[in-house]
């Protein structure tokens, strides 16, 4: 076995690409199941059983490890990647094909993944990082429903998850269909399928996690 | 379709060689039939230029005639121009009418180095080549072709992906000057046929590490390449192509002989 080549060779290095994209995309349908708990709008208590659940269970919170290794990977090889392939063309184009051969969002892969890094740091230096500080030093978990309300009542807040939503939708409209063409599926007899199912997922998911903040700020569930 | 004739201004990247540093300088022509070629009308442009005294711009040709992949100009912020599945020689002045002005560049990655105007040194391909695009056949008899059946669709694929002409249009119109699209039909082509097998994963192998040596991008799957190709070679090759990889990578196969 080569597996040496993973690591070394372009085509490798894309691999991993795909297989964390891929399980982060997993990760993002657990997370939308456990958030989409606040619309059952009882005040909260599904959603902090699952929560408490998701940030003390064993197997959980070793997955999680898992998850930041392959967040890290992720990050890293795609801007290793980028930086790599805009330093090949020395020279650019006078005039160039713009939308006229690809779309804006295959092409700004980096720029949507840095969008969302940021977003991401925002995000866990909010809930996540807050909370397991807490239960580290012996404080206990906190009260993360609440302190969702009390977030998603200012308006700027609102505004930075949704665009962080967006940045995460475009990201996906091309992800999603690029790891299964990475990992060589993009057949022609599953193409066609591959894209409707991952335009489905980059509109939907994305949308459940934007309609969280919104719906605290608009009272429709409290 | 009416004839007509029409004036230019051409905006065409001059470079005397590999180490200075190119410019544009505008051109005008005259009296460019519709009927032309592009390379017809780059013909008549040379032409002036030495009636004038003037050196001629040096681009790239052989055939004239879509086959030999040689004609590489980027038009307009297009690989050979608008139109699809054409190469420059293929592309008529019909395309353009009467005032337009064109701006021709060539070919732009650090792989495919300027060696003078619009010429590019695309021997970075060739290297890809002889690192396994191939296969090893000892001399004597040619084989009965009917001797060794093969089966109508994979025929048609490797026939389809066999009819890339190393143009490097793929490369050029790639916003990571990837090479992946004409790899992936060198090793589709190979790979589909029984006569590539004993090499298949060799093949893959060496042909990926020497692309990445030669300098070449990776593959973000935009899909810009196959736009642009003349032959309409598919994506459904470089997945072709990630799957041999894959297959090599976990099968064990040796890297160099
Ligand atoms: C939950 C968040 C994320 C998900 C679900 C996700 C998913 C994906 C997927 C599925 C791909 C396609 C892989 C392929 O083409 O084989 C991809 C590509 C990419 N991602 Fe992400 N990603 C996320 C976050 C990020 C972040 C934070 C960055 C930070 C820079 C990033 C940067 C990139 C880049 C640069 C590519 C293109 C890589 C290439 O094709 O060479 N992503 N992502
Ligand atoms: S794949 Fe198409 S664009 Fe690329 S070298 Fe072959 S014929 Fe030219
Ligand atoms: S000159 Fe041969 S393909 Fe254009």
């Amino acid at each position: 076995m080569n597996w040496k080549q993973l690591f070394s060779t372009s085509v490798g290095k894309k691999l991993q690409m795909s297989l964390t994209g891929l399980f982060l995309i997993l990760f993002l349908v657990v997370h939308c199941y456990v958030n989409a708990q606040v619309f059952r709008n009882d005040g909260g208590k599904s959603f902090n059983a699952y929560a408490h659940f998701m940030g003390t269970d064993y197997i959980i919170r070793t997955i999680e490890i898992g998850l930041f290794a392959f967040l890290f990977i992720h990050v890293i090889q795609g801007l290793v990647l980028y930086f790599r392939n805009r330093s090949l063309r020395n020279v650019r184009y006078a005039v160039s094909a713009g939308n006229k051969t690809s779309h804006w969002y295959s092409r700004s892969m980096a720029l949507l993944g840095t969008l969302i890094l940021l977003f991401l740091i925002l995000h866990l230096s909010t809930f996540w990082g807050p909370n397991r500080y807490s239960q580290t030093i012996g404080n206990g978990e906190l009260p993360l429903y609440d302190m969702m309300k009390d977030d998603f009542s200012q308006l700027w807040v609102v505004i930075v998850y949704v665009l962080g939503c967006f940045a995460l939708s475009w990201h996906l409209v091309h992800g999603f269909y690029s790891a299964f063409q990475t990992l060589g599926l993009g057949t022609f007899r599953y193409k066609a399928a591959i894209k409707f199912v991952g335009v489905a997922f980059a509109i939907i998911i994305p949308l459940i996690f934007a309609l969280m903040p919104i719906s605290f700020y608009l009272n429709w569930i409290n | 379709m009416e004839h007509y004739n029409m004036n230019l201004t051409l905006k065409v990247w001059k470079q005397k060689n590999k180490n200075e540093k190119g410019r544009f300088e505008t051109f005008n022509v005259k009296n460019i039939s519709s009927e032309m070629s592009f390379l017809e009308m780059f013909d008549v442009l040379n032409e002036q230029l030495v009636a004038e005294g003037k050196e001629p711009i040096a681009f790239d040709h052989d055939c004239r005639e879509g086959i030999c992949g040689m004609c590489s100009m980027y038009i307009n912020g297009r690989a050979h121009g608008p139109w699809h599945h054409t190469t420059t020689c293929q592309l008529h002045m019909r395309e353009y009418k009467d005032g337009d002005t064109i701006v021709v560049e060539p070919w732009r990655a650090n792989a495919f180095p300027v060696i003078k105007d619009l010429v590019v040194d695309r021997t970075s391909f060739d290297r890809i080549i002889q690192a396994g695009g191939y296969i090893s056949v000892n001399t004597g008899n040619a084989v009965d072709a009917n001797a060794l059946p093969i089966d109508k669709q994979r025929a048609d694929e490797s026939f389809a992906a066999a009819t890339c002409i190393g143009c490097g249009a793929c490369v050029a119109a790639c916003p990571n000057a990837s090479a992946m699209l004409f790899v992936s039909a060198k090793v589709s082509h190979l790979a589909l046929l029984p006569q590539g097998e004993p090499e298949r994963k060799m093949r893959v192998v060496n042909m990926i590490e020497q692309m990445d040596k030669e300098g070449f991008g990776s593959c973000t799957n935009i899909g810009a390449c196959e736009a642009e190709c003349p032959k309409g070679i598919s994506l459904e090759n470089i997945a072709r192509l990630n799957r041999e990889y894959i297959g090599a990578t976990f099968s064990g196969s040796a890297q160099h002989e």
